[in-house]
């Protein structure tokens, strides 16, 4: 594996995690508060990046990013409100329940309102170009970083090989690390984020000491899903704002904290770069069982019992790797990476 | 006198309206055809716009040769194989006896499968069934049917067609397969790897990646790996998001190789690729967007009429081979149609093809178009992008041709 | 001198069993269109699933968003064992294929369910979520067994016909689906009388008491899973028999959710819930998506009201009535309930033209704005269509409103007057 080739790797690899740990940050962030886990947070991402599409059309896309959040974290508020809210006594799994009906309303009210085409959301025309372009050269060998558009000796020098990082992926990045700081801020150092932190775990004495609880559940859910929604506007002008982007990363969302721990902001960090740095460098891999059965001297050939479980490829497995370390880590390491709670 | 040959003047008047009633029985007489596809969810735009395909071809035939009006009852199997089974039962209790499907090849076999089953535990009650875009191979192969006829292409077909293109272009010397990981990607790469060691050995296959179906949300390690491999064309089966997002991928990293796709004009994709792609992107396709004759007259009309692209071409041949089946036949009957379509040549839109009677599989040319600007000889607009589908090269029938297994059981 | 009683104790069970059998006997006699008679095999199977999850749900407290993998794993096995009975490979009637379905659904829950078990509540339900995810997308990877996009099909007919049952008339298979039904609904009643459903309703309840009288819950759990897989895979081997075709939707998630949404529909606290909910998930999912495109936003709209206000599902809104009924009272409130369906009526009819209005508008803008809505004209365009609507929801709503708290008193009252009767019978005897 050459260096450009790692380098790029995990690049891509940070900012994938990344940007699943903006969305996995709200979600353990809910649950941690109230014990509910959010089925319909990938929901709320997609309806992050369809209004950052409506405001992005009417006044540019930096209005769309500084208001999409604020309404999403509104609907999610309101949701909790005259929702969740009710649902509280009857226990978790009506919770669960009606996060998982908010899903499937979500999506048709989205469709409903936008359509079922996919969406022309684009960065805006500052961050559309590449950030830096990785050079390497065959004659002095190495690597060297040209920022901006490609260099002419691209084109020019033969055996080239140039790749451009994209500067909205790096923005993208830019904004989850700055999110994270800012909750984090936000969690040690103003008032309510310690009376946010004394109502995790003592909900009761919080309330006896005149906060009003109800309305740090309310203000935390409609957080959680703000957090959601600026993942949605970043996602969805990195890649495509369609009705099905909610289905497609809602899954490996849900992995990513159970990997981590349930509850633990940390971990989901930690799952998510993990997840995505893994996923970049399996891509690569054209490895199989069936090689590592070479290299122990067993013969694997096609007409071998289950030889196509055998040959199956790093690469093919790839996108599903989260669900396969999701049953390892289940088997080996219950609680998560660093989990502290038992759900 | 004048009495008697009144009186037998008479039973032969009415023996010859009778005949003459029988000959054109179908005459005035409307013909419905289910339409079985998804029309709520995910694929719903896909379907309605399908569905408004046909009622508007069937609308353009009007009274045609047979003298038979075309309905066509919308059933909504949301994608699912086993709705489809539903559906069927529902469109055959309402007395209908044809059928057209083609988004999926899951629901196309379980449809291929039931109408076999039906047809021959209910004899006198046969229904035919016609498939316009549903490609897996194995429909007019190992699963073949009497009563199934495909419009489409099939995978190997188009394969066949796309490598005739490529070997004579000098630029293709080193391949990168990507394909979904599932029945229909696993086919393109197969049909690629055996067709071009057929025709040009030298091309070197630097790539042969499966990725799961629908669930990378990030080609960029992909593209990393294409660009490592020092590949300078990709040739893909993907379509819908993983095609939109390989592309988008390709172009933000700068990769500036051509595409040899599938399915470039599926919803979604031509949006996608407005916004810049890297190198030139390539389709093999049974049409385009600048075919003389019906296609550009027609997408015209359709854009007028109801704001969206006429992309499924296939209805047209669809709708002229019935109408020309039941001309043959001269009666609506599906035993009596079927008959009449094995071997049927008939003027599709593109010219002249043939339903081959060997395994049901409709003959006619391909065609390679490259996606470009709109111009003043080409100016269709997809999706209102200002870019259209426009032809590289036509690929005779017969080149297009592929063999077929098929061991037909007929009644 | 023994007293003769002229109604046995349990008269009531047997009756209620009775009604069962026969309704199960009959319907197929009554809806005679091949279109309902397939409804009627899906309705059998629904229910055989539908309490096979319940098993989970209901008796014990687990919420698994991927259960659709037992029966669809126990189908594409039942229709390997068709194949093979077909061509003479294996000697087994056709009509203990689902067996077949059962034996490997079984088998998978053995496998898959001691990872899924380790763990309880949420962090379960995640690892289902995950398993199934995980299973979905193997089953279009490996084509040799699943059959790619086009699945794998087989011919129920096959074997020898034995008292000239072949199977190939639908008819036939519905009275197969409805013997495997009735058995398989007795063998999970039978189920929840035993210790080990009883501990599993302990474990729901209170799974650290469980702990402390010795019991480990997550042998429990795990054996509760077995059972529920077991039936799980007889259900998929039955549809695999019913539609003689298996794809690989029948292990996605799509088909998860349903049985989720429905089971909590029918309610997953009393045992014949998950039986309503399986009618109405194949009423829902075959007719009403032929009655309005937006059907997925009703269902969605309706599982959250069910999860808002009565969370027991339809099931326990019987059962609160039945309550009523056995002491009287329900003569009181049956002018409310009047009242407030009609209200409810009345409310449906005015969203529900508001959305269908907008479906209308999105999908179907081709064929103009005018559209029909329960035998009205309505323009999708026009102001006065939905101002009309828009009037008769909120008068709807208001109006209903005002039932609503006239009602609310009135339950109260006739609760407390429950309570009040029961006291004094306890006080007598």
């Amino acid at each position: 594996m050459d260096a450009s080739y790692f380098l790029i790797s995990l690049l891509n690899g940070l900012s994938v995690g990344l940007l699943l740990f903006m969305l996995a940050s709200g979600l353990t962030l809910i649950f941690s508060m109230m014990g509910v886990l959010n089925f319909a947070h990938a929901s709320f991402y997609m309806l992050g990046a369809y209004v950052a599409y409506t405001i992005t059309q009417l006044l540019g896309f930096w209005w769309g990013l500084l208001l999409a959040p604020p309404i999403v974290g509104l609907a999610g508020a309101a949701f909790e409100r005259f929702a969740l809210r009710r649902v509280h006594k009857f226990g978790h799994v009506p919770e669960l329940l009606i996060t998982f009906g908010l899903s499937y309303i979500l999506l048709e009210v989205v469709q409903l309102v936008w359509g079922r085409q996919a969406l022309n959301f684009l960065p805006p025309e500052s961050l559309r170009g590449p950030l830096f372009t990785i050079v390497e050269l065959p004659s002095p060998g190495g690597l060297s970083l040209a920022f901006g558009e490609p260099p002419p000796a691209c084109q020019a020098v033969a055996g080239a090989s140039c790749t451009q990082f994209p500067s909205f992926r790096a923005f993208g990045m830019g904004m989850a690390v700055l999110m994270l700081v800012s909750v984090w801020l936000l969690f040690t150092r103003t008032r309510i984020g310690l009376v946010i932190q004394a109502a995790l775990t003592h909900p009761e004495a919080a309330e006896a000491l005149g906060h009003n609880v109800p309305r740090v559940f309310m203000m935390v859910f409609g957080g959680g899903t703000a957090l959601a929604g600026l993942a949605g506007v970043i996602g969805g002008a990195l890649r495509v704002t369609e009705p099905s982007m909610a289905l497609a990363v809602g899954a490996v969302v849900f992995a990513v904290i159970v990997i981590g721990g349930m509850g633990s902001l940390a971990g989901a960090f930690v799952a998510s770069v993990l997840l995505g740095v893994l996923d970049s460098f399996a891509v690569g891999s054209d490895r199989s069982l069936a090689d590592l059965f070479g290299a122990l001297n067993l013969a694997v050939t096609p007409a071998t019992f289950g030889y196509a479980v055998w040959s199956v490829k790093i690469s093919q497995v790839a996108a599903i790797l989260p669900y396969l370390l999701l049953v390892l880590i289940l088997i080996f390491r219950p609680k998560g990476l660093f989990g502290t709670r038992e759900g | 006198m004048k009495f008697r040959n009144r009186l037998f003047g008479l039973p032969v008047a009415a023996s010859l309206a009778l005949v003459s009633g029988i000959a054109f029985a179908q005459a005035g007489e409307t013909v419905k055809i289910a339409f079985i596809d998804p029309l709520s969810g995910p694929f719903a735009n896909i379907g309605q716009n399908q569905l408004k395909s046909w009622q508007f071809t069937a609308d353009q035939f009007g009274k045609n040769a047979a003298g038979v009006k075309f309905e066509f009852v919308p059933f909504d199997n949301k994608g699912s194989p086993q709705e489809s089974l539903n559906n069927l039962k529902a469109a055959i209790d309402q007395g209908i006896r044809y059928v057209v499907q083609g988004n999926g090849s899951g629901a196309a076999a379980a449809i291929s499968d039931a109408v076999s089953k039906h047809n021959e535990r209910n004899p006198g009650k046969e229904v035919l069934y016609l498939n316009y875009a549903a490609v897996d191979p194995a429909l007019t192969n190992e699963r073949c049917s009497y009563w199934h006829f495909r419009l489409d292409a099939d995978t190997s077909m188009k394969m066949e067609a796309l490598t005739s293109y490529m070997k004579d272009q000098a630029d293709v010397k080193k391949v990168y397969l990507i394909n979904q990981n599932y029945a229909h990607g696993q086919q393109v790469s197969r049909y690629f790897k055996e067709t071009m060691a057929r025709k040009r050995p030298d091309v070197q296959i630097v790539g042969d990646d499966l990725h799961a179906l629908g669930q990378v949300k990030d080609f960029a390690p992909f593209v990393a790996k294409i660009k490592a491999s020092g590949a300078d064309s990709v040739l893909t089966g993907n379509w819908g998001q993983d095609l939109t997002l390989l592309i988008k991928a390709a172009k933000d990293a700068g990769l500036n190789v051509n595409f040899y796709t599938y399915y470039a004009s599926t919803s979604g994709v031509p949006t996608a690729m407005a916004a810049g792609v890297g190198g030139k992107v390539r389709m093999v396709a049974y049409s385009h967007n600048g075919v003389p004759g019906v296609v550009v007259k027609w997408q015209d009309e359709f854009k007028k009429k109801f704001n969206d692209d006429w992309y499924t071409h296939a209805t047209y041949n669809g709708v002229a081979m019935l109408v020309e089946g039941m001309a043959k036949a001269k009666s609506s009957d599906p035993v009596k149609v079927a008959a009449a379509l094995e071997g049927i040549k008939f003027k599709g839109f593109q010219g002249e093809v043939e339903m081959r009677k060997a395994d049901h599989q409709l003959q006619q040319g391909l065609y390679i178009s490259e996606w470009r600007k709109a111009d003043a000889k080409n100016p269709y607009s997809v999706e209102n992008t200002g870019f259209n589908f426009q032809q590289v090269k036509a690929i005779e029938p017969y080149v297009a041709s592929t063999p077929t297994s098929c061991q037909m059981k007929r009644p | 001198m023994s007293q003769h009683r002229l109604i046995p104790k349990n008269a009531s069970r047997w009756l209620v069993w009775g009604l069962y059998a026969a309704a199960l006997l009959v319907s197929p006699l009554v809806f005679t269109s091949s279109l309902s008679l397939t409804m009627l095999s899906q309705i059998g199977i629904g229910i055989i699933a539908c309490l096979a999850f319940n098993m989970l749900l209901g008796q014990g407290g687990m919420l698994s968003f991927g259960h659709a993998v037992y029966s669809g794993l126990g189908s594409f096995f039942a229709i390997h064992a068709l194949n093979w009975v077909s061509s003479g490979k294996l000697m087994l009637p056709v009509s203990l294929v689902p067996l077949v379905g059962g034996l490997f659904g079984l088998l998978f829950a053995v496998l898959l369910g001691y990872v899924t078990t380790k763990k309880a509540g949420t962090p379960f339900a995640m690892i289902t979520l995950g398993v199934g995810e995980l299973v979905a997308a193997m089953a279009l990877m490996f084509p040799g067994f699943f059959g790619g996009e086009g699945g794998i099909s087989g011919n129920r007919v096959a074997g020898r016909a034995l008292l000239g049952i072949s199977f190939g008339p639908q008819v036939q298979l519905c009275y197969l689906i409805a013997v495997y039904c009735f058995v398989c609904t007795a063998l999970m009643f039978a189920f929840t009388r035993t210790p080990l459903g009883r501990m599993l309703n302990a474990v729901r309840d209170n799974p650290e008491r469980v702990e402390f009288i010795g019991y480990s819950t997550q042998h429990v759990r795990y054996l509760a899973f077995m059972a529920s897989g077991l039936f799980m895979g007889i259900a998929g081997g039955l549809s695999a028999l019913n539609f003689e075709i298996v794809t690989a939707e029948v292990v996605g998630a799509a088909r998860s959710g349903a049985y989720l949404l429905f089971t909590f529909l029918g309610g997953a606290l009393f045992f014949f819930g998950p039986i309503i909910g399986a009618v109405l998930m194949v009423l829902a999912l075959v007719l009403l998506s032929e009655l309005t495109q937006a059907w997925l936003l009703y269902l969605g709209l309706v599982f959250l009201f069910m999860v808002m206000y009565a969370p027991g599902g339809i099931s326990s809104l019987i059962m609160m009535n039945l309550r009523l009924a056995a002491f009287g009272k329900l003569r009181q409130l049956w002018t409310s309930y009047l009242a407030l369906a009609g209200l409810a009526g009345v409310m449906l009819v005015g969203a529900g033209a508001m959305i269908e209005m907008v479906y209308h508008l999105q999908l179907n803008q081709a064929l103009g704005p005018q559209m029909r809505f329960m035998g009205a004209t309505l323009n999708a365009k026009g102001f006065d269509s939905w101002f009309g609507a828009a009037f008769v929801l909120f008068t709807g709503a208001a109006m209903f409103e005002l039932t609503r708290r006239e009602f609310v008193r009135q339950w109260g009252r006739v609760q407390g007057e429950i309570e009040q009767t029961i006291k004094q019978r306890e006080a007598a005897a």
